[in-house]
């Protein structure tokens, strides 16, 4: 009893230290204010993503660069001060073979990686467990399939419900929870409407259509455990903005103790109380955010 | 065409102004006059656009800050944007860029005294009116229309839009398709058939060859979105099962069948833009346009093209990776026309003597925005990256950079260049320059943040939002008020040109403006060309 309560206050101690030392570097895939970028790459789909997103934006912001010069230039030398006698120049077979010819080119350097990466993200290729993710109106619900086949239901928490350090509109009663270091095939479909079940960090953004099973994968490297979120990118009713996603990534012992407990937990599918993981770790880690 | 004959106005001054037309409310609705219907077109843009951006007002003061301020009915929300679309592509974009100013300036500019087929342009511009009134009533009738302007099943279907909201607006396109059909078919026929003699195709401004092509894409497109509307109703009210998988049918049936009219209507809406920038550019710089050819064929190829790309809208929908692949080549080649036509505005503006007037500034402002536009659409034309951005504010950025800016960045240019024609008078130019540094300002404040937030993975279609994407929200919202005064500011230069502008004369641009609507009259007569002009030369540009 006494050495629990010594536990207890440990432990509150050790959530109240990584509160102050910024617990929510765990967060690693919520949206941040004043956020204009990608954020940090959880999947190796993503990271590939971020690099050809890359090069073709700095392409693009040298055309884009290249012709606000010319316009410039154009305003200051050929105004109609600056240039009383406008030239009667109609045709330049040099320079309109350039420009034809040069943009060709250019797709053709961002087409090659490209396709590349098309093929590289289509479908896992020795997928080590499957995740089946349903969509409803409003919510998500996630099968095992490879482990022992529970699954649950994922619902928003509403902003009445939240506990300090949850995030309004994307926390949810049930995460789900995956294993780091896995390649993870996701099985997709829907109940009712099309929805889309995308989380930004992982480069995964497919939509769930009624009467199709849609295909995608994932693989988080250890390095990266944590909570990422995602929101419905597909509208599909009155309560589209009420359907986030939220993924827990674990190491791979924690996902069997945390499958050991779910089998039980989820025996019984109207069991919507949120999930706890053991591991005092990640427990710590949970509650602290 | 600097060398027309010039005596083709001279001809009406006998019965010009005095012709016997019906007057009142009988010579509107009766109308089978082109300069009159053109009129009723661009009047019918304007209401339409009252309720548009209207409507997008009251989404990005909803967005300006996270939680829910006004509108607390999430389905009126999703009501709303539907209405936003529908209205501002169908009742705003079309009917002000192809109606309008296709109706007004093809027989002057082809040199013909009207369109082929006037009483069917009269019943063209009545069905749109019809369509406008249908899809208003879409928005109250049945608790309203959520389904977004492409209307995908299964939301749009029975169990989930029970009311008869989502027929009322399959109607209203219905309708409004069929008015279009009608107008390229006139369009076409009078392009065809009633050209001023000496004026052979590759003769033609630009206007009239990006009309032509707009009109076939029309012609070829609305079809198809006609046969699924009909789909889609019949699956509604009497229980066919096209796009019900319980019934065999496919949801993404519809998508494909959506997209093949939608890729094409997107250039529905931009080819016209295209002829109007061409005839600005041209006109101000004092310089026959760059390239003539190249610029006609190009936006010949951009409409062939545009119809075997479609289904880069829906990359996310899960089909097959080697037909997207096919997919993203035949997107990407579009940029290659399109930079020919970008390049080809620049080659014309160098060497030339540029007076930057209004229209001009439009113009300008038209070309910058649509490459700014144009390059995130490159971006979005490859299916791996499309994965991080379907359905966020990143698409809502590009597409209103090409649509909503570069578009009507072009209707304005149309306004402000042919207003003097149209009605007789001249706007303050003073205050025309402000208009357009307002605007420009406004809508670059108000999109280009959304790149960002599409970065950041914000879902579009969403009337709350994650408290950490407040900030550019709010900032979008602050570049949505300006840009509101750019538009109240248009309207007013509008009313003030109408009842205080002074008169215009017939060519009020200068040496720069050598099409034939600047030969006759401002506002340009009743009846025009009666007796038809002879076009001797090659057209200004072209050897």
């Amino acid at each position: 009893m006494i050495k629990s309560r010594w536990m207890l206050f440990l432990f509150v101690l050790f959530s109240a230290g990584a509160i102050a030392a910024g617990a929510h570097a765990e967060v690693i895939g919520a949206p941040q204010p004043w956020e204009w970028y990608f954020r940090t790459a959880a999947t190796p789909v993503q990271e590939d993503l971020i690099w050809f997103h890359d090069l073709i934006f700095w392409v693009e912001v040298v055309i884009v660069l290249f012709v606000m010069a010319l316009m410039i230039y154009i305003v200051v030398k050929f105004n109609a001060k600056a240039n009383p006698t406008p030239s009667t120049r109609t045709h330049n077979t040099f320079l309109e073979v350039i420009w034809t010819v040069l943009p060709v080119l250019i797709l053709v350097v961002i087409a090659v990686p490209s396709l590349r990466l098309l093929f590289f993200m289509d479908k896992a290729k020795n997928p080590e467990m499957t995740l089946k993710i349903t969509s409803h109106q409003w919510y998500w619900s996630y099968q095992y399939v490879d482990n022992g086949g529970f699954g649950f239901d994922s619902n928003l928490i509403p902003e009445a419900d939240l506990k300090p350090g949850q995030l309004r509109l994307l926390d949810v009663d049930n995460r789900v929870v995956l294993p780091a270091d896995t390649e993870i095939r996701l099985l997709m479909t829907s109940e009712d409407v099309i929805h889309n079940w995308a989380v930004q960090s992982f480069g995964v953004r497919l939509d769930t259509v009624p009467g199709r099973i849609n295909e995608t994968w994932m693989k988080v490297p250890a390095a990266k455990i944590g909570t990422y979120y995602g929101q419905c990118s597909e509208l599909c009713g009155v309560n589209h903005a009420y359907m986030p996603i939220a993924v827990d990534i674990v190491s791979k012992q924690d996902f069997q103790r945390w499958v050991e407990q779910a089998k039980t937990k989820f025996a019984s599918a109207d069991d919507a109380a949120p999930m706890k993981v053991v591991q005092a770790e990640t427990q710590s880690s949970i509650d602290a955010r | 065409m600097a060398d027309t004959h010039a005596h083709a106005h001279h001809d009406h001054g006998d019965h010009g102004e005095h012709a016997h037309h019906p007057t009142g409310w009988r010579r509107w609705l009766y109308s089978t006059n082109h300069k009159d219907i053109g009129t009723l077109y661009l009047v019918l843009a304007i209401i339409a656009s009252f309720v548009g951006v209207g409507f997008s007002m009251m989404m990005r003061l909803e967005l300006a800050e996270p939680g829910l301020q006004f509108i607390h009915d999430q389905h009126f929300y999703n009501v709303i944007l539907t209405a936003h679309g529908l209205i501002m592509v169908f009742f705003v974009v079309m009917p002000a860029l192809i109606g309008g100013f296709g109706n007004w300036f093809i027989p002057l500019m082809i040199g013909c005294p009207d369109m082929a087929f006037p009483r069917m342009n009269n019943i063209s511009f009545w069905l749109t009116a019809a369509g406008l009134i249908l899809v208003a009533l879409s928005t109250v009738v049945g608790g309203g229309a959520g389904t977004g302007w492409t209307v995908y099943p299964p939301l749009s279907n029975h169990t989930f839009h029970p009311g008869m909201s989502v027929d009322f607006a399959i109607l209203s396109l219905h309708l409004a398709g069929a008015g279009s059909i009608l107008g390229a078919i006139n369009f076409i026929t009078t392009i065809v058939n009633m050209r001023a003699p000496g004026m052979t195709f590759h003769r033609m401004p630009l206007f009239i060859w990006a009309m032509f092509i707009t009109a076939f894409l029309l012609l070829l497109a609305l079809p198809v979105l006609a046969g699924a509307l009909t789909m889609l109703l019949t699956d509604r009210n009497f229980h066919t099962a096209f796009f019900e998988p319980s019934g065999g049918g496919d949801p993404i049936f519809w998508q494909h069948l959506f997209w093949f009219f939608g890729h094409p209507e997107v250039y529905i809406m931009i080819i016209p833009a295209f002829g109007i920038i061409s005839q600005v550019v041209s006109t101000f710089s004092k310089k026959p346009v760059f390239g003539y050819l190249g610029m006609a064929y190009a936006m010949a190829s951009i409409g062939v093209v545009g119809f075997v790309v479609w289904a880069h809208h829906m990359f996310t929908v899960g089909f097959n990776v080697e037909t997207r692949a096919y997919f993203i080549i035949a997107t990407m080649v579009i940029a290659v026309p399109t930079g020919i036509k970008i390049f080809s505005w620049l080659a014309t503006m160098w060497g030339g003597s540029i007076e930057f007037k209004t229209p001009m500034l439009y113009a300008f402002g038209f070309i910058f925005l649509f490459v700014v536009g144009g390059v995130t659409g490159v971006t979005l034309s490859n299916a791996p990256v499309d994965m991080a951005f379907h359905d966020t504010y990143f698409v809502i950025a590009h597409f209103h950079y090409v649509l909503s800016i570069a578009a009507m960045f072009a209707i304005f240019t149309g306004m402000y260049y042919w207003l003097p024609k149209m009605c007789g008078k001249m706007y303050n130019e003073k205050l025309g320059q402000w208009q357009f540094w307002i605007t420009f300002v406004g809508v670059n404040i108000l999109f280009f943040p959304q790149h960002f937030l599409g970065m950041a993975g914000m879902p579009r279609r969403i009337a709350d939002y994650p408290d950490a994407f407040a900030g550019w929200n709010m900032v979008s919202s602050s570049g949505a008020v300006v840009s509101l005064v750019g538009a109240l500011l248009f309207f007013y230069i509008l009313w003030d040109t109408l009842r205080n502008g002074a008169k215009a004369p017939a060519n009020p641009w200068g040496i720069g403006a050598t099409t034939l609507e600047w030969s006759v009259d401002s506002p340009a007569p009743f009846h025009t060309h009666e007796i038809l002009p002879e076009i001797k030369a090659e057209p200004a540009g072209h050897h």
